[in-house]
């Protein structure tokens, strides 16, 4: 019979209390799990805090994971924890190097549950070339949370110079996608709602520092990076209009979306445009260098689809206001493509 | 290009464009009774394109947009009641009841509620929770009454005695009536609701143009479908040869769906209905039948339906009688916008105030 690594060791099939309480039962837990997995000098070497040599400018993020359900097609809430963070600090235009990493457990966790989501962190991590090199497992009685929320603080230095922001866009300045919108926001939700779409939906969770590397050394003058996650593209543009004081004009027709997942949101009555994406970015940057920045996305992975979606316009120039986006659609007319006011619900009839 | 596509086929759109730019040789007030309709005129991109001389109004046909301010009480009441789930679709959440409460806010204060994506979601949910009392909020017109009909009619198969709907579906033709009846809407054609007519078929229609000699058209969502009823509308403006067409027969037989009918009036009889902004609405409602009683969430759970007074300042009552255009709202995008909507029609993802304020560039 195979048994799982942490059975050899701990013994423990269940996440108790004790697991966090700073005694023999938490430093098994994290000798035997998380030094385990995450296995690194700076980790290792077990101080209040990590020793980290960087130096220039530093881009710095965090953010908190909470996902239901756990594990879906294409990752879980311990890749998402990666990569979500990973992006953030290379959306500056930075080289993420390190990542602290807080657990919250429910009591009665299923220790595999554990192992399972920190072998993926442990992978997704490897996979983006940064080390895991601080962390904190605090576990609370059940109820308190739901299952496991991870926090993941990320650091990088910033290679770009000027760092690329989202108050950079340009008039004239082109917009491009790296892929399809949409696959990560509708796979979770339909593994939430048990909806059985028998297609082949699955979330886009991945790294995209090493193409945000490429883009800065190679391509250069990039004015906005962004990853469009909550909110979906639509948010995600419709702040850069807002901080560029531009008109963002988008073409309908260019937006790519996979048929299955422009399926099931006609079904539930939900935008792709809206629903979160966790490995695609948005690119600003003059309509010259275009060409060449979708070249290198398309050769690289998780760029293959990239596409140019839209231009920044001057709120002079045509429909619009300044801080709006515009869509034009198939038919050419016009319309707002605006905020989302809460998250989408879907529709009655 | 497979056949979805080509009724979103820009090439065909643009040649009935023309063809309705060139046609049309007076005004037209036509009215897209369903929500549906106005955010696809809007979603499309359509709406700068069409000729001047038309003007759309929006109307009833939003279920979340009618449901009185009375109802909403109704939810609400429920919503913090002991060994009370309330289960719903997802649009209800933030419609605004007496005081602008809503059910988002009940939620964070405690209350149970489940957004399901089907009423049979409601009956899985009352299996799983023995202990507890389910209500399934019953919104909606002829397109989703036949499944939640259907529904209760499972419940009494397996001898569900905990799940409850409360039920305020409405019904379409008789609110066309009062429209139809108010010397006020002047309206030259009736887009009609697609969903509903599934259902329906063109039968429950033929007043519109038989007794009030009013065209009307059924029709799909996309913009194709949209154009062609249009030229239908301005053939028969010119014409006088007033007919229901139906245009979407795609979906929509002529006899409609007498399978759903029957389900729909075998758990349901008609009653007077409460429309907001509109009023009560003479058999314009369905209420449980007898036989089926037991699930009534209004009997069972002894909720009372006390008119709440209109919501002041909302002119929601005006928009969905095309009296009046969103815009013309005085609290339109001032007092009232999707972050804080006086009325449902600023909230509702059908609601033609909501469409106005999202799309209009
Ligand atoms: S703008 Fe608001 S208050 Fe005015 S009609 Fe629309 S929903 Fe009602």
């Amino acid at each position: 019979m195979s048994k799982s690594p942490l059975a050899d060791t701990l013994s423990e099939k269940t996440l108790l209390l004790d697991h966090g309480s700073g005694g023999h039962a938490s430093s098994r837990l994290i000798g035997n799990l998380f030094f385990r997995h995450f296995d690194n000098p700076i980790l290792n070497a077990m101080n209040d805090a990590a020793r980290l040599d960087m130096c220039g400018p530093i881009s710095m993020s965090t953010d908190s994971y909470t996902v239901d359900p756990l594990f879906f097609p294409g990752g879980d809430i311990g890749t998402l924890a990666v990569h979500g963070t990973v992006n953030d600090v290379a959306m500056m235009g930075a080289r993420p190097r390190y990542l602290s990493c807080g657990f919250i457990l429910e009591e009665g966790l299923p220790m595999e549950t554990l192992e399972r989501i920190v072998v993926s962190m442990a992978a997704a991590a490897s996979e983006a070339g940064v080390v895991i090199v601080t962390g904190d497992t605090k576990v609370v009685p059940r109820g308190a949370v739901d299952k496991v929320f991870i926090n993941t603080t990320g650091l990088g230095e910033i290679i770009a110079d000027p760092a690329p922001a989202g108050n950079c866009a340009r008039p004239g300045d082109a917009v491009l996608v790296s892929g399809t919108m949409g696959d990560h926001g509708l796979t979770v939700l339909s593994g939430r709602e048990g909806l059985n779409f028998s297609t082949d939906i699955r979330s886009d969770s991945a790294p995209l520092n090493h193409m945000v590397e490429a883009l800065v050394t190679q391509v250069g003058d990039i004015h906005v990076l962004r990853d469009p996650t909550r909110g979906g593209l639509a948010t995600t543009l419709n702040e850069i209009a807002g901080q560029s004081g531009v008109v963002i004009h988008m073409r309908e027709a260019d937006v790519p979306v996979r048929e299955s997942v422009r399926n099931g949101c006609s079904f539930l009555g939900l935008d792709p445009l809206y629903l979160a994406n966790e490995g695609k970015l948005i690119c600003i940057l003059p309509q010259e260098k275009a060409q060449a920045a979708l070249e290198l996305m398309r050769s690289m992975p998780y760029g293959e689809n990239a596409v140019q979606v839209g231009t920044v316009r001057d709120a002079a120039d045509g429909p619009g206001k300044a801080g709006q986006v515009v869509l034009e659609t198939p038919l050419g007319g016009h319309r707002l493509l605006g905020m989302l006011e809460g998250e989408q619900l879907p529709r009655i009839c | 290009m497979n056949i979805a596509d080509s009724f979103r086929d820009p090439a065909l759109c643009k040649g009935l464009l023309a063809r309705l730019h060139e046609e049309l040789d007076r005004p037209l007030r036509f009215m897209e009774v369903c929500g549906t309709h106005t955010v696809a005129i809007f979603q499309s991109g359509l709406r700068p394109l069409l000729p001047e001389g038309i003007t759309h109004l929006s109307g009833p046909g939003c279920p979340v947009c009618v449901t009185h301010e009375s109802e909403v009480a109704a939810f609400l009441d429920l919503a913090g009641r002991e060994g009370i789930i309330l289960a719903t679709f997802g649009d209800l959440m933030r419609v605004p009841g007496p005081k602008g409460r809503n059910l988002k806010l009940a939620q964070a204060e405690g209350a149970r509620v489940e957004i399901v994506y089907s009423p049979v979601d409601a009956l899985q949910l009352a299996a799983k929770n023995p202990g507890d009392t389910v209500v399934f909020l019953g919104v909606g017109f002829e397109t989703t009454a036949p499944t939640v009909a259907g529904t209760v009619m499972m419940a009494k198969a397996q001898g569900l005695r905990n799940f409850k709907v409360l039920c305020f579906h409405k019904l379409v033709p008789p609110a066309l009536r009062v429209l139809l009846d108010d010397p006020e809407c002047a309206i030259d054609s009736f887009l009609l609701p697609g969903h509903v007519s599934t259902v329906l078929g063109l039968e429950p229609y033929q007043f519109v143009a038989g007794k009030y000699g009013t065209p009307g058209v059924i029709t799909g969502f996309d913009p194709v479908d949209i154009l062609e009823s249009l030229l239908i509308m301005v053939e028969q403006r010119k014409s006088g040869d007033y007919r229901i067409v139906n245009q979407y027969r795609r979906a929509v037989a002529d006899s409609g769906n007498a399978r759903a009918r029957e389900v729909m009036f075998g758990v349901f009889e008609t009653a007077d209905a409460l429309w907001r902004g509109v009023g009560r609405i003479p058999e314009s409602g369905l209420v449980f039948r007898e036989d089926y009683a037991s699930f009534d969430a209004l009997q069972a759970l002894g909720v009372t339906v006390q008119e709440a007074p209109p919501t002041p300042g909302c002119k929601c009552g005006e928009v969905l009688k095309g009296k009046m255009q969103p815009v013309d709202c005085p609290l339109f995008g001032k007092g009232c916008t999707p972050a804080k909507p006086v009325g449902p029609c600023m909230v509702s993802t059908e609601g033609s105030c909501a469409a106005y304020y999202k799309y209009s560039v």
